[in-house]
């Protein structure tokens, strides 16, 4: 503590040594916060349903997706990526994943919507087995924090099919 | 700057950026503002900063009393002396 730099240094060291200690603290607070989201997706119409050319079946539809996700939202919240994803079993796979939309919420104030939209990416089968397949809509979400910890979870919504003919 | 007043600075520093780094966080907290935070915090470095780092004359209250050219010069005399028969002690 005999010199200038010798101080400045001490400071400077302490000093940034209590802020990764605040934000350790703020991480933490992101526990405290227990949310009740909720989603509801409404399939409107299968615009199209049919066989690729490589033998994939592919489907295109209008979907309305309305969903609250404010109560994600705390102090700690830089923002939230969401993402639809369908989801169904097959012969081949027990699980597949085919993402059909996502969204980054950027404030609590955009985090209650709904969108009227048709599947943003391809809805594509490995294979040839989505003639009247029951499949789930599944929200999935990443809480992208401003420091510490990223919180994901999901919200499965079951009981949609696909028609047996090809359209 | 001198002991005492090295001792203060250290101390005041390290309190006074904990009392800072604790308002920051309850009033990051209950007002759910991660920028008033930082702001509270950022603003708190540099108030220490400017109250333990320069070398005020606050600091410098207690001088270290060094003795006078004259009588240092004396004292070291003497000590080459006893250390001079010292060993002419231990010789023997």
């Amino acid at each position: 503590m005999h010199s200038f730099g010798y101080r400045a240094n001490a400071l400077l060291t302490f000093a940034v040594t209590l802020l990764a200690l605040i934000c350790a603290m703020s991480s933490l607070s992101d526990n405290l916060n227990s949310p009740s989201p909720s989603s509801h997706v409404k399939v409107l119409n299968i615009n199209w349903f049919q066989k690729s050319t490589q033998g994939n079946d592919e489907v295109s539809m209008t979907m309305n997706i309305s969903a609250n996700l404010q109560s994600l939202f705390t102090w700690n919240t830089k923002q939230v990526f969401v993402f639809l994803a369908a989801e169904y079993e097959t012969p081949q796979n027990s699980l597949n994943q085919v993402s059909l939309w996502d969204g980054i919420i950027p404030s609590k104030e955009h985090a209650k919507f709904w969108i009227h939209t048709t599947n943003k990416y391809r809805f594509t089968d490995q294979g040839s087995n989505l003639q009247g397949k029951e499949f789930n809509l599944t929200l999935h979400w990443h809480v992208m924090p401003k420091t510490g910890k990223m919180f994901a979870d999901k919200i499965v919504m079951s009981g949609f099919s696909l028609p047996v003919e090809y359209r | 700057m001198d002991w005492q007043g090295q001792k203060l600075v250290e101390h005041l520093m390290q309190i006074l950026l904990v009392v800072f780094a604790v308002m920051a966080i309850t009033m990051g907290y209950a007002l759910g503002s991660f920028q008033t935070m930082l702001l509270i915090y950022a603003s708190g470095v540099v108030i220490t900063t400017l109250i333990t780092v320069p070398n005020w004359p606050f600091f410098n209250r207690n001088p270290l009393k060094w003795l006078d050219p004259s009588e240092a010069e004396k004292h070291s005399k003497m000590q080459i002396v006893d250390s001079s028969s010292k060993k002419k002690i231990s010789k023997k």
